[in-house]
């Protein structure tokens, strides 16, 4: 009994754990993709000369839906994980649920747009390629996190 | 207490990025060219254009052969220089510094124009930018098309060479930092700078029908 107990209590920790990272990148993420935003916004990605390089990703039309830059939805995508991934580390066992879903999204779309940046566009964008690497972290982590203890 | 907290985390979160992305907006929020009231008019000669001289809109582009932005740009331009009649398109050569082959590409615009083809060399440039902006050396390429587009080759190296070409691409440049150009492309229609942000095809075509009905209610399309 004393060592179930144990078991439990090392899982609940490790998810804790899990979640708070989940957190702190989420954060990173929500920096990069607000910055991007406001340079969108400004038109700074519409020219040349701001900032180096990334003119040819974050100015071409797929770096837009309508007239909101895509930055904008990664920034609200970072913040509603950041968002689920405090309630889920405080226990709230729903946010998990959400959590993952919203995190399984983010993958499909980074590897769409990792697809446009390969394929149709031939170039990269520094800035897209840290926020994939951020939500490959943040996948890994929903893999990594250990099944829920009924 | 405990069972707040984390709405208060996720409150704070959500102010501060907020705040800080106002902040920075206001901040990079680029100071617009003006240009100044005594300025004369683009009426010499040697100014590349496309449309009537005395057309009642004119949009003027500083621009830079190697800038993506600029190259998706090119071909809406020239297609509302085919729309409207009462509308005159300017470019000037703008070549920034951080693009490595930006000012060899305007020294082959200008030295193709000595031969009466800008146009045709400009469309190029900006049709083949993916190619030249990656080669080591863009020479033999300028060369192949200036052939490309019926020009004398040797007379065209020559002139790429010389003092005179370079010269006014210096001056352009010149030209367009005093009126507080820093970024490629830069349009001023009618004299006045057009927001970054709206430096797309539709919004610049919207703009140029604003200012052609503005000019003369009859004038646009």
């Amino acid at each position: 009994m004393d060592s179930a107990d144990t078991r439990s209590n090392n899982t609940s920790r490790a998810t804790v754990i899990i979640h708070i990272l989940a957190a702190c990148i989420a954060l990173v993420g929500l920096t990069e993709a607000s910055y991007l935003t406001v340079l969108a916004l400004t038109g700074e990605t519409a020219v040349c000369g701001g900032s180096a390089g990334c003119f040819q990703v974050l100015g071409s039309s797929y770096a837009k839906i309508g007239r909101m830059p895509v930055a904008g939805f990664g920034a609200a995508a970072y913040f509603s994980v950041f968002s689920f991934a405090t309630l889920a580390a405080f226990g709230y066992p729903r946010a998990r649920k959400f959590l993952g879903v919203t995190i399984s999204l983010m993958f499909l779309f980074t590897l769409w747009l990792l697809g446009v940046q390969a394929f149709l566009l031939h170039a990269f964008c520094r800035y897209c390629l840290v926020s994939a690497a951020l939500v490959f972290l943040l996948s890994g982590l929903v893999v990594a996190t250990p099944p829920r203890q009924e | 207490m405990r069972r707040y907290l984390p709405f208060i985390i996720i409150a704070a979160v959500g102010l501060l990025t907020v705040t800080g992305g106002a902040f920075l907006y206001h901040a990079k929020r680029p100071a617009m060219p003006i240009v100044p009231k005594d300025r004369p008019a683009n009426t010499a000669d040697l100014i590349h254009s496309l449309g009537p001289v005395d057309a009642a809109v004119t949009l003027e582009e500083y621009g830079d052969f190697q800038c993506p932005p600029c190259g998706a740009l090119s071909e809406p331009l020239a297609q509302m220089s085919r729309d409207f009649p009462q509308l005159r398109i300017l470019f000037k050569n703008f070549p920034l510094a951080m693009h490595q082959h930006a000012n060899e590409a305007a020294l082959a615009a200008e030295a193709a124009g000595l031969q009466g083809h800008f146009w045709k060399m400009h469309d190029l440039l900006y049709r083949e930018q993916g190619v030249w902006s990656k080669a080591p050396d863009t020479r033999g390429l300028f060369n192949a098309y200036a052939a490309m587009i019926k020009c004398n080759v040797d007379r065209f190296k020559k002139d790429m060479a010389s003092e005179q070409v370079s010269a006014r691409v210096a001056a352009e440049q010149k030209e367009g930092s005093k009126l507080g150009v820093t970024n490629t492309p830069t349009i001023f229609i009618n004299n006045t700078a057009v927001a970054p942000a709206s430096l797309n095809p539709k919004d610049l075509r919207t703009a140029v029908e604003a200012a052609l009905k503005q000019a003369k209610p009859s004038a646009g399309k």
